[in-house]
């Protein structure tokens, strides 16, 4: 089956060509055949392979496909890495993407056919991209695939690209990406330099050789970081995501919860060696993630548009991963990244069926009391909170937690801060759930009249995501409950070339108990407190003050960012169009054509048209000519 | 007798030729100057010739055939140069080098 | 000084004040008449070097054809008369003076360099039989193409002459 693997980002590359080629004349139901069926059948494939790499003592294999770059000594060739990481995020990615897909033919089903189709073909596009990304096996490769989901999530965000904010959001997410692409390029630039490889075995084998605090080493990880924090939203290029969610609702689950912005921690996963050995490098990790973690979800606590919570809380729990990565928790970073599109894409989707029902309504102090109209998404909701939160049981609580114990284990400031983060995402997704779920409508009537439970092509998706998000923590249990750990077992393979530079943390048995505890009374008081003070959620209309509006306002980070960069950079450029480019640039252009014009008028006059002044000329010149050969 | 008297001779013809094309502006003068210049260059063959036959080289023919090819050019040129300057009269009713200043008409 | 060096330094005289007089004198046919005098004088220079056939061929063609023709072509414009108006006269001193230049040039580059001198003996070289033989075995394909140089500038004075 291995050899095959070429087909699992073909097909979908196929059903992008042919819903792209022939939007004019595909019919909705055709194209949503098209789109989903192809990546149905990746996810089939995909699955199959799994069952492959599953067995134990399963070999990494490299698929080469063509030569992409051979230039001297180095050979970039277009090649397919398959193995236990790859193979996972094959699944999460195919069968998130599988169900989203589904969903959409019916949340995009007013669309015109030609926007539907369209539409189908970028999410097939991106699908690609994705899979292309998470394959490669070289950082070239990846690098295609990270350009090519970046190009998608642009086009994605701007897909109502009649409307100027969107196109601006997309703009945003797109800019903001580059300066960290830049960051990734230049890692895979040094990586040349340094070991003149990119392809993942031949680097990673030779990583161990530099030894531990190189400082070529350092940067190489510095710069790779710097792409993933763009990618995956880490301070301090993080404000795209939440601006992200302009693009429909199934986009938002897909790309900017679920898969694109798992890349990041993907990449980190994948160069673990080289982390490992740059133990300074993942200490700025470990704090950037829990910075954004913590910030993300503090904004989160105030917003009142249902997908910036969602938003938010996705740039939180990447934050979370990040955390993971930098404390050299690799299998609970991965882990929580299957975990959280599991339950996110339910958020994500879950959102898109009210938003829906609420004919595109997404200010939840306008919704109120949903549960009595859509009793499916209402239980689904219920269970992605649950997981977000945390509850025990449910998929989120087994991967926060063995992020928490690895956390502990590190630093326990670290944890107490990771725990304040968790605690706070329990009352921002249980605020939300709610506000819009009990309580009584505060919308229109209209809208009241509209209000309907979706169809089964938005409810399926849910309730196979709810049902993944209650099962999916139990491949990664703790060691406490005496059930091996799954996942860890399968990836350590991967992980395993790091494991002799990584200090283990065990804890004990009670400890951990008492952790689990400890975390899981928190979450419950704070499920309560947020049930109190929002079951019966009335909008006061009132202003927010002081931290509050501190925090509606997010941080006012885009303010900042506004006012140390883009103003600046603004009166720079025009300083240089006003004054440089016309007082400098223009000047010498147009002053070296008319110095020319004018030369040229004078010199002119010396063609009199008199022969003799032409021979007079011409000897004067054999004359110099004479003295400088036979006198110089 | 040393050659140089046969190159200053040269130099002084060549540059009274010079002089005569910088100064005349009648075209047929000119072209005399011109023919005078071709003269002084021939004689100065003719005489590195000589010297060379003089210090023993068995092949310096060359030099006097060299001479004879300039000739036949310069009999050619002059047969041109004045069908062209009659022409030139015939149209300005002048010979003066200046009246023809103009590329057009 | 041998009875060469003297007739060296008399042609030479009579070619320079010749040469001198074509460039000076008002009347083009007087120009001509000095030309053919210093023309005369390089032909006896020709025959002290031991170029006879030279000596012939620079009679005929030049002193005899070109010369003739130049006179011809005076006569048949009436140009004997005064007809070269005379101003803008700071060409003349500049083509004077940028002449004399190069002949100071000229003359201070050479005037240290070495080279054999010409014996007072006589050779056979320049005789028409030596010539000949040359001229038909190393230099037939330039005499050829002379030949047809000949041939397009008559064609070319015909073409340019019924105009």
């Amino acid at each position: 089956m291995i050899h095959l693997v070429w087909l699992v980002p073909f097909l979908p590359l196929l059903g992008f060509l042919i819903n792209g080629l022939g939007r004019r004349y595909l019919s909705k139901s055709l194209t949503g055949v098209i789109g989903s069926g192809s990546v149905v059948a990746a996810f089939v494939i995909s699955l199959l392979i799994f069952f492959e790499v599953r067995t134990p003592g399963f070999a990494p294999q490299v698929v080469t496909l063509f030569d992409f770059i051979n230039v001297g000594s180095l050979h970039i060739p277009f090649a397919f890495q398959v193995d236990q990481l790859s193979a996972l995020f094959l699944l999460i990615i195919t069968g998130v993407g599988s169900l989203i897909h589904i969903y959409s033919t019916s949340y995009m089903h007013e669309e015109s056919n030609e926007g539907f189709a369209r539409y189908f073909a970028y999410l097939n596009l991106f699908v690609f991209s994705m899979l292309i990304l998470v394959l490669g096996a070289n950082y070239v490769m990846m690098f295609i695939g990270w350009e090519g989901v970046g190009l998608c999530s642009y086009l994605l965000i701007g897909f109502w690209f009649k409307n100027i904010d969107y196109n601006k959001a997309a703009n945003k997410a797109f800019i903001m990406n580059r300066i960290g692409d830049l960051g990734f390029l230049l890692g895979i630039f040094l990586l040349i330099q340094q070991f003149g490889s990119v392809t993942f075995t031949e680097v990673f084998a030779q990583v161990p050789g530099i030894g531990t605090g190189s400082t070529v080493l350092f940067a190489i990880a510095m710069l790779l970081f710097i792409g993933a924090m763009g990618k995956s939203a880490q301070i301090p290029l993080y404000t795209w995501l939440p601006d992200a969610m302009a693009g429909p609702t199934p986009v938002s689950a897909l790309i900017h919860a679920a898969t694109m912005v798992t890349a990041g921690i993907y990449m980190v996963a994948r160069s673990n060696v080289i982390y490992s050995l740059a133990p300074c490098i993942q200490a700025i990790i470990a704090i950037i993630g829990l910075a954004t973690a913590l910030l993300a979800a503090s904004i989160a606590l105030k917003q009142n548009d249902i997908k910036k919570v969602l938003a938010y809380s996705t740039v939180s729990q990447l934050g979370y991963m990040f955390l993971a990565l930098g404390v050299g928790a690799y299998t609970a970073a991965v882990f929580h990244v299957m975990t959280h599109a599991f339950f996110k894409a339910l958020l994500f989707l879950g959102s898109g069926s009210v938003i829906h029902a609420m004919g595109g309504e997404q200010d939840i102090r306008k919704m109120g009391g949903l549960k009595k109209w859509m009793p499916v998404t209402n239980i689904t909701f219920l269970i992605g909170c649950l997981a977000i939160a945390g509850i025990p049981g449910l998929s989120g609580f087994f991967s926060k937690d063995e992020i928490l114990a690895h956390t502990f284990g590190y630093n326990k400031i670290m944890y107490a801060l990771a725990l304040l983060g968790a605690l706070m995402t329990a009352f921002y997704m249980f605020r939300l759930y709610y506000i819009t779920f009990s309580g009584k409508f505060r919308g229109t009537h209209e809208q009241e009249h509209h209000l309907h439970e979706s169809p089964a092509a938005i409810t399926l998706p849910l309730i196979v995501l709810a049902v993944l998000s209650v099962i999916g923590g139990y491949v990664g249990m703790p060691e406490v409950f005496g059930v091996p750990h799954f996942l860890a077992e399968y990836l350590s393979p991967i992980f395993a070339p790091s494991a002799p530079y990584l200090h283990a943390h065990h804890l004990s048995h009670a400890l951990e108990w008492g952790l689990m505890g400890l975390s899981t009374a928190l979450v419950i008081v704070m499920i309560l407190w947020a049930r109190g003070k929002f079951s019966n959620y009335q909008d006061a209309g009132t202003e927010n003050t002081g931290i509050a509006k501190v925090l509606e306002n997010k941080w006012y980070v885009d303010e900042l960012y506004d006012a140390i960069i883009v103003k600046p950079l603004m009166a720079l450029s025009g300083f240089f169009q006003n004054m440089v480019e016309k007082a400098g640039i223009d000047a010498l252009v147009n002053g070296v054509g008319r110095g020319v014009k004018w030369g040229s008028g004078r010199v002119r006059l010396l063609q009199n048209g008199q022969v003799g002044f032409y021979i007079f000329a011409m000897v004067i010149g054999m004359v110099v000519l004479l003295v400088i050969s036979l006198f110089l | 007798m040393p050659v140089q008297y046969y190159i200053f001779l040269s130099i002084a013809l060549f540059c009274i030729g010079v002089m005569g094309v910088l100064m005349r502006r009648n075209a047929i003068i000119i072209f005399m100057c011109i023919e005078l210049m071709l003269n002084a260059v021939n004689l100065l063959l003719v005489a590195f010739s000589k010297m060379w036959v003089d210090a023993g080289r068995v092949d310096a023919a060359s030099a006097q055939l060299f001479v004879f090819f300039v000739m036949v050019v310069a009999a050619a040129e002059v047969s041109v140069g004045l069908a062209i300057i009659v022409m030139m009269y015939r149209n300005t009713h002048s010979v003066d080098i200046n009246i023809l200043s103009r590329l057009k008409n | 000084m041998g009875i060469q060096q003297i007739i060296f330094i008399v042609l030479s005289a009579i070619a320079i004040a010749a040469a001198l007089g074509v460039i000076l004198s008002r009347n083009p046919v007087n120009s001509v008449l000095c030309m053919i005098t210093c023309f005369v004088a390089i032909a006896g220079h020709y025959i002290m070097l031991n170029a006879q056939f030279l000596f012939v061929v620079h009679l005929i063609v030049y002193t005899g054809a070109i010369m003739v023709l130049f006179l011809f072509v005076l006569m048949m414009m009436n140009l004997n008369a005064e007809i070269e108006p005379q101003k803008r006269n700071w060409l003349k001193y500049a083509g004077a003076i940028s002449g004399g230049a190069l002949l100071l040039v000229l003359v201070a580059a050479l005037r240290d360099a070495s080279m054999p001198a010409i014996q007072s003996t006589s050779t056979e070289i320049g005789l028409v039989a030596n010539l000949g033989k040359t001229l038909f075995t190393s230099y037939v394909v330039p005499f050829e193409l002379s030949s047809v140089l000949f041939l397009s500038a008559m064609v070319g004075a015909v073409v340019i002459g019924k105009k």
